[in-house]
């Protein structure tokens, strides 16, 4: 009989190889199920993994992963604070919108002045916009105890409908021929989140993400506040009585969440997108979850996998192109990434005995 | 002498990296007390359920009425009658008594003619109990009731009771007791488990002591000390902690009216609780578990605010103030729940340091912590305090219980509190550890120290206060000098026996 007795402590090996056995654990799955879509699995393997980083055109994918990785580091960043601390902002989908529709409309107010101040007032109500939108479930569970998972998750659907609504009319483009969606910021210069190294995918957001990692680890690490917040995620009772106030906790969990949320939307915007439109949002707020657990909830876990996460939106992209592979099964493919981390990370507490079961 | 109804045979289970018993024996006689002795982590517990088909034996043989018994599971050791009242009741709140008693049988008869038998045997042996109660409601008196009812139903020959005065006020078990002894006066036998030494030395007939799971000796409670006991168990002297009489001096806490709303659904509010604590001056309040313990200790601590002028520390108005506020200004506390509470489980002993130690060690500065000053305050706290672990770097988790305990009372002693406020600091300490703690509390009072300790351990309490008081649903007794009070006494400031009467003898 199989069984799983609890570690005295839990193992610093398996923290780590626990990634790994997932990351294997889903090549090896993710390469079934593409084999029962008649693909040759390692094929497929080799497409989603190798190819953007070493195949013929790797020049042209490399920077995207900076691209993609950029926002998911940052965002994961900012939930893993939070679900350290047991608060589960599941809503920074929204977050991110907003922070993107503030970002954006506050360079449009400017429009056509140029100045150098346009830039740095844009990440500020980008931030802001994540910000304010993190307060809402924040004060609601502060105030009356409401769930903060259903009432972010809730307000992502609001964002989309905001989204949709500014894109057909407060910051629809003059000049736009009457479609949908703002004004290219790409081509308003003070307003564009240009690339710092031509042709390296490293633009202010993937400088944003890096910072946040560093601070993120400095904090937990090294600040009271940091400390504050593994106490109240390990031990709320112990938490309480070191002196954690849960509602300041909780605020400034969302709040920070929410900012970092913001951020991301508005170096995307400003920068790779370079416009608001209906469809502006792709899904980062909530892969970042997944990024954030695989990273587990650590900065520099959470900087390797928001790399891994966009290696395989960036593989599964070429594999949907030139292999013809369905977009769902690339996205079941990342569903099994974190079925498999959390199935693993059992692990790390417990250490699996074989063999007869003593009654105890 | 008859032929034993028990008879344990050279005993022995082994665990990983642990002996929990080797080569015990022993004989129950028919209509014998026993008690077994022992410190935390010597073997009892293993032992019962050994005994009780819970835990399968290594080697070693046991012997009911001559005839051999290996129960591979609880029910064939009932059947063998042997029944077992545990320290943690197995009871569901939400049904009545005789539906709890029910669920346990494996044949129950219809619910009226169990409720019958219920009344039955609660009449016979002094445990008044009505079958139709929700348990919900039940005081932990009357729950173990249900227990030992339970048990009773089966006529057992044999009944196991692990601990079970812990939960009772001096009445209440006064009224077990004479329970018990109408059992053995029917021939029923009993083992009784327990390291309160003067109950036993009431109650039983012969005494097994056990000492890292091995028997170090048999004794007849009757003829011999407390004190000899206590150092059979231990194995070696053991250190009574020492104190002079000193004048108190001024008032360093005072608590005016306390009145505070239980956070929990099940808690107990505390109700116009007005007392003071001088300076070098030991407080001691008991009370049965539930009575507002813990929530005393939050408004305390500052975990649970109240108005500003409820809660005054030397002379300064802090019942609104939160906990870091007041440790800053000497007001330390040690609640009674280690794991979760007083220590987070998965952290390192050098990061629970900093879980009270951050402002009066200068751990923290600027919001910033000093991992170093944290590591060395909690080398000070093992060292001082024997702390047994391989180093700073472990899980709090990964500790004895007793060692935590040293842990958490060391880590508020070595802070210099001006009034330190402690709730249960020896609970499932062994009788060594305790003595420390007992006398680390002694020398901080005798320093200029108020200390505030709250225990259901009544000797405990008589060996440390100097004024005791009792707390009862959450209101306070008169305070009354320590000395010279009796246990009569004791019991009614702790709200008498809650209308138990004695068996029918």
């Amino acid at each position: 009989m199989v069984r799983l007795e609890k570690r005295l402590q839990p193992s610093a090996v398996f923290a780590w190889a626990t990634p790994v056995m997932a990351v294997i654990a889903t090549m090896i799955f993710g390469g079934l199920l593409f084999a029962a879509l008649g693909k040759d699995p390692l094929v497929a393997i080799r497409t989603i993994f190798w190819d953007p980083l070493f195949g013929q055109y790797a020049f042209f994918y490399r920077p995207q992963l900076l691209v993609k990785g950029g926002p998911l580091i940052l965002i994961a960043i900012g939930l893993s604070l939070g679900f350290r601390a047991g608060i589960w902002n599941i809503g920074a989908e929204g977050q991110y919108i907003m922070g993107a529709i503030c970002g954006a409309g506050a360079g449009l107010a400017f429009y056509p002045l140029e100045a150098w101040y346009i830039f740095p007032i844009m990440v500020l109500a980008g931030a802001l916009g994540g910000w304010v939108w993190a307060m809402i479930p924040g004060v609601l569970k502060v105030k009356f105890g409401t769930n903060e998972i259903l009432v972010s998750l809730m307000l992502v659907y609001v964002a989309e409908q905001f989204l949709a609504s500014v894109s057909l009319g407060l910051l629809k483009n003059p000049q736009g021929f009457g479609f949908p969606g703002s004004r290219n910021l790409q081509q308003y210069p003070s307003a564009h989140n240009a690339e710092i190294f031509e042709g390296t995918g490293m633009h202010w957001g993937v400088a944003a993400a890096l910072i946040a990692v560093i601070f993120a680890y400095v904090l937990l690490s090294r600040h009271q506040l940091g400390y504050h917040i593994r106490l109240t995620g390990e031990a709320p009772r112990a938490a309480k009585f070191a002196g954690v106030s849960p509602s300041r906790l909780i605020l400034f969990c969302l709040g920070i969440s929410g900012a970092f949320a913001g951020l991301a939307g508005m170096f995307e915007a400003s920068g790779p997108a370079g416009q608001i439109t209906i469809d502006f949002n792709t899904g980062y707020g909530f892969t970042a979850i997944i990024v954030a657990f695989l990273g587990r909830l650590h900065p520099v876990g959470i900087l390797l996998a928001g790399l891994l996460m966009a290696l395989t939106y960036i593989g599964g992209e070429i594999a949907q192109s030139s292999l013809g592979l369905p977009s769902a099964a690339i996205q079941m493919f990342q569903g099994m990434l974190l079925f498999f981390l959390l199935a693993v990370d059992v692990l790390t507490g417990y250490r699996i005995r074989f063999g007869q079961r003593e009654a105890a | 002498m008859s032929e034993p109804l028990l008879s344990i045979r050279g005993l022995t289970k082994a665990y990983p990296g642990v002996v929990a018993n080797s080569d015990v024996s022993f004989d129950i006689q028919p209509g014998e007390v026993h008690a077994l002795l022992g410190e935390n982590g010597a073997g009892k517990s293993t032992l019962v359920k050994m005994i009780y088909g819970l835990v399968k034996p290594d080697s070693g043989e046991m012997r009911v009425r001559g005839a051999p018994y290996a129960p591979p599971e609880p029910q064939a050791a009932r059947a063998a009658g042997v029944a077992m009242v545990f320290q943690h009741f197995s009871l569901f709140d939400a049904l009545t008594v005789a539906e709890n008693i029910a669920l346990g049988m494996a044949d129950p008869p219809a619910m009226r003619d169990l409720a019958k038998r219920i009344r039955e045997v609660s009449e016979t042996y002094g445990l008044p109990l009505d079958p139709w109660r929700v348990v919900g409601d039940l005081s932990a008196g009357e729950r173990q009731r249900v227990e030992i009812i339970r048990c009773l139903l089966q006529n057992p020959k044999l009944l196991i009771m692990d601990e079970p005065t812990s939960v009772l006020t001096p009445q209440e078990v006064n009224i077990l007791f004479e329970t018990l002894r109408k059992l053995k006066s029917e021939g029923t036998s009993i083992l009784y488990i327990s390291h309160k030494l003067e109950e036993i030395r009431a109650l039983c007939d012969e005494a097994t002591i056990l000492r890292l799971g091995k028997k170090v000796a048999t004794c007849t409670p009757r003829d011999t000390t407390a004190r000899e006991m206590a150092e059979l168990m231990v194995g070696t002297e053991l250190h009574v902690p020492s104190r002079e009489y000193r004048e108190p001096g001024a008032v360093r806490l005072a608590l005016n009216g306390l009145s505070v709303k239980s956070p929990g659904q099940f808690g107990t509010s505390l109700k116009g609780i007005t007392l003071e604590v001088r300076a070098g001056e030991v407080l001691g309040l008991a009370g049965v578990a539930g009575n507002g313990q813990d929530e005393l200790l939050g408004a305390l601590s500052g975990e649970l605010r109240s108005a500003s002028a409820m809660v005054v520390l030397d002379g300064t108005e802090v019942g609104a103030a939160g906990p870091g506020e007041r440790r800053r200004m000497g007001l330390l506390t040690a609640p009674e729940e280690r794991l979760g509470h007083a220590a987070a489980p998965d952290m390192s002993l050098t990061e629970n340091a900093a879980l009270t130690g951050a402002e009066r060690k200068g751990i923290v500065s600027g919001g910033f912590l000093n991992w170093g000053r944290a590591r060395d305050f909690a080398k000070e706290v093992i060292a001082r305090f024997d702390v047994r672990t391989p180093g700073t770097e472990n899980a709090a988790r990964s500790l004895s219980g007793g060692n935590l305990q040293k842990f958490v009372i060391g880590r508020e002693v070595m802070q210099d509190p001006q009034v330190l406020v402690v709730n249960q600091p020896t609970w499932g300490v062994d009788a060594m550890a305790a003595a420390v703690i007992r006398q680390a509390l002694l020398d901080l009072a005798a320093g200029g120290a108020a200390v505030v300790v709250i225990s259901q351990d009544l000797d405990e309490l008589m060996e440390v206060s100097d004024r005791f008081g009792a707390l009862n649903e959450g209101r306070l007794s008169e305070i009354r000098p320590a000395k010279g009070l009796t246990v009569d006494e004791i019991g009614l400031m702790m709200g008498g026996s809650h209308d138990m009467e004695v068996a029918h003898v």
